[in-house]
């Protein structure tokens, strides 16, 4: 199916959508929202693809890229076990730090990604927004680290192609690089496009808080398991309001379930929590991480969940200021 | 009864009537939002965004104008649903009439359940034509007499009157959906009733209010999981313990209610699988279906989603037995559509009383009928133009690329506001109720 839009486009209307229906009447509606993440989803499957290739196809002419180019066209299997190198993928702290730790990083996770890719680009072009681009996120295990600690130095596109405006076409980039992204300010309803123009420190700051909606970026991340309270949408705002919680239509009919568990979760929900949707928000989070979720499930049950994890990190922080936007829902 | 089942070519459709004004401007609250014959057909009711119920009755068939088969003209008018406010969540919830379901008549009363995103209620519709007269302590005009005043006693008695119809609210079930109510379904039980939201089905009995049981829930304990809606559900014409319920994923699930208290667990699951080719940045949404509808046989099921409707055999799971292709010109439109909206409005689909023919409503208010004998289709359009009395309806077609014929219409030139949503078939006769935006349009097969 041809689609005049490009991906990006679709992305920041399925962004407008979800941002409108905060203040439609009758509240936000569940099933069009989800809809529409779907929709993003796609969309943001499509853009990272074209990422990549684009990715391989500067591989292609940089010098400095010559030890990745040996690596073979059509990758052995994945590994079973994540690579060390993906472990590395560091939680930098700060900015200079971020830089150079992260282009690294990226480069290596870079390199173990670009070969799937390799291997993926004709049915990526021919079905970008398959669910089952499985080679996508898996590692393979062959990939040698290579030039990987080059760190920042090599000024290499492969960093571009996690952090598309930071730490890559930064001094060196390419004249054509057009890293673009495109971030909706839920301050002033605009959806504006930005070129290599958002903070590197953004992106990373993301990796660890991908969970989080609020805009706390200084608040530690979540231990995994650990109720998140500022989290709207949490189990007990829903209960709170479908136990028995008069719709403020004054009609008859007291509460039938439990009172004294409603009272008590109402009450620690409204010390935390100004209003907002708990729809809306839970879709946030599919962003954040649901889309982990969303991605993992469809793949192959073999998919390490590590790997799930650290790609969608990676997605997300290429992403950058647009889950901070979203996030700040 | 003539016309009945006829097979598609021997059937030619008139209009009968409109409902609705011509307004340029149509005012949102008059958008009609349902509509549904009673189990007779003699009431035909609709609600609309401003969360009015109209109720139109059909004519006593009159023998000296023979060509005019009953008509409907209205009966009852009243407001079911009033804007409300949800403090605690900030939230406007809205008026409109989600869905009417006509309870069978066992009375002189007719009985409906309408709903809104949030609250159902159960309306008594009733005619009086006689009322007392003749009160000892109140005067004609209800004030109360001075009781010195009274000499003589006398006992009131029933005087006829002009017939009034009124309409009471006898039920009102509340505060049990936390998402939009989508569906309500009234058991063939006839004493308990379903209504669906996103997440969730309740069960309830028509006398109480205050209790409902909650037979599906589907929300996942970490709403980040959430990959799939309630988007329908139904019960069984015959079975009180068989129920299916539609998802945003384009598959239905049949659950039996004997089985366990909490049905997640279906008794059986229908998909198809997905036509990889096809495969698109909207492939969940137009897979997502927006109305399921037991046959009156209850052997089959129609689901209808964005561009297709299908039928189901309750015995056959892994994929229907027909598929109709609606409007398939609309695929390489999909990216225009997802930016206007028009891909997420939510078709609806009916059977005909014998189960021969379905339909269902398209753009440019067009409809679509599937004779399922014959497999012959027909495009027919709700306009004021077609409307003279018993003016036969021409099919339209719609020109999908190269050359456009005289009476064709191109994809591009299609008006993607008038867009029928809502239609209703009368359960016995040809008699099809058309929801054109604020307008009704009420058709009948040709009287021959």
């Amino acid at each position: 199916m041809e689609c005049t839009l490009d991906a990006q486009s679709l992305i920041s209307i399925s962004l407008r959508k979800i941002h409108s229906s905060r203040t439609q009447r009758g509240g936000i509606k569940l099933h069009k929202n989800l809809l529409v993440s779907y929709v993003l989803r796609n969309a943001r499957q499509l853009y990272l693809s074209e990422r990549y290739a684009e990715l391989y196809r500067r591989q292609q002419h940089y010098p400095d890229g010559a030890p990745l180019l040996a690596m073979p066209a059509c990758p052995p299997p994945p590994a079973a076990a994540a690579p060390p190198e993906l472990a590395v993928l560091p939680l930098p702290t700060d900015t200079q730090d971020r830089e150079a730790r992260s282009c690294g990083a990226v480069r290596s996770g870079a390199e173990l990604l670009e070969v799937p890719v390799c291997a993926v680009p004709p049915e990526l072009q021919r079905a970008p927004c398959r669910d089952s681009s499985p080679g996508f996120y898996r590692a393979t295990g062959s990939a040698g680290p290579g030039g990987g600690g080059g760190g920042g130095g090599g000024a290499g596109a492969a960093p571009g192609l996690l952090y598309p405006a930071g730490c890559d076409f930064g001094s060196g980039g390419a004249p054509h690089c057009s890293s673009r992204t495109t971030v909706l300010d839920l301050d002033t309803h605009v959806v504006t496009t930005v070129e290599n123009g958002y903070l590197h420190q953004d992106c990373c700051s993301q990796c660890p808080c991908c969970c989080q909606p609020a805009p706390g970026l200084a608040s530690p991340p979540p231990t995994p398991g650990t109720k998140r309270k500022y989290y709207p949408g949490q189990e007990e705002e829903e209960e709170g309001v479908e136990e028995g919680e008069p719709g403020g239509g004054g009609v008859a009919g007291g509460p039938p379930f439990a009172p004294c568990t409603k009272r008590a979760r109402f009450e620690e929900y409204s010390t935390e929590h100004p209003q907002d949707s708990s729809n809306i928000s839970n879709l946030i989070s599919i962003f954040g991480s649901g889309f982990t979720g969303l991605v993992s499930r469809q793949q192959a049950d073999s998919e390490q969940p590590l790997n799930g994890q650290l790609c969608s990190k990676q997605a997300l922080a290429s992403l950058g200021a647009w889950t901070r936007a979203i996030v700040a829902f | 009864l003539a016309g009945f089942g006829n097979l598609m070519q021997d059937v030619l459709w008139c209009f009968s009537q409109v409902k609705g004004t011509i307004d340029i401007g149509v005012a949102e609250a008059d958008i009609i939002s349902t509509v549904e014959f009673n189990h007779t057909g003699e009431l035909l009711a609709t609600g609309d965004k401003g969360g009015r119920v109209v109720i139109f009755q059909r004519e006593q068939e009159s023998k000296n104008q023979p060509h005019r088969r009953g008509e409907y003209n209205v009966y009852s008018t009243f407001q079911s649903h009033e804007p409300e406010f949800d403090y605690l969540k900030s939230l406007e919830i809205e008026e409109k009439i989600n869905k009417i379901r006509w309870l069978p008549q066992q009375n002189a009363a007719y009985f409906l359940l309408s709903t809104n995103d949030k609250t159902v209620k159960l309306w008594k519709v009733s005619e009086r034509d006689k009322r007392p007269e003749g009160y000892n302590l109140k005067d004609e005009d209800g004030r109360l007499r001075d009781p010195s005043m009274i000499t003589v006693l006398r006992v009131p008695v029933l005087r006829p009157m002009d017939l009034m119809v009124e309409a009471t609210p006898r039920r009102v079930f509340a505060n049990a959906h936390t998402y939009h109510i989508n569906s309500i379904s009234v058991n063939s039980d006839y004493e308990t009733y379903m209504s669906a939201d996103d997440l969730r089905i309740n069960l309830w009995n028509f006398e109480i209010t205050n209790q409902s049981f909650n037979i599906v829930d589907i929300k996942p304990a970490n709403m980040e999981e959430l990959t799939e809606v309630i988007t329908a559900a139904e019960f069984h014409p015959h079975h009180c313990n068989t129920f299916v319920y539609s998802s945003s994923k384009g598959t239905i699930r049949l659950c039996d209610m004997r089985t366990s208290a909490l049905c997640d667990r279906h008794a059986k699951f229908f998909e198809e699988p997905e036509d990889p080719s096809n495969r698109s940045f909207f492939s969940e949404i137009i897979s997502s279906i927006s109305d399921v509808k037991f046959s009156h046989s209850g052997r089959y099921i129609m689901t209808r989603d964005y561009l297709t409707v299908k039928v189901w055999d309750l015995n056959m799971e892994n994929r229907p037995i027909e598929t109709y292709q609606v409007h398939d010109y609309l695929r390489s439109k999909l990216c225009s559509l997802y930016e206007n909206d028009c891909i997420f409005d939510k078709f609806e689909c009916v059977w005909n009383g014998s189960d021969s023919v379905i339909m269902t409503g398209s753009y440019n208010n067009f409809f679509r009928m599937f004779d399922r004998n014959t497999k012959r289709d027909v495009t027919l359009e709700a306009s004021r133009e077609n409307s003279k009395p018993r003016a036969i309806l021409k099919p339209r077609k719609v020109c999908v690329g190269g050359k456009r014929r005289k009476d064709e219409i191109s994809v591009d030139s299609l008006d993607f506001s008038k867009k029928i949503l809502h239609t209703a078939w009368h359960p016995s006769e040809n008699i099809i109720a058309v929801a054109a935006t604020n307008n009704l349009y009420i058709f009948q097969d040709k009287v021959n």
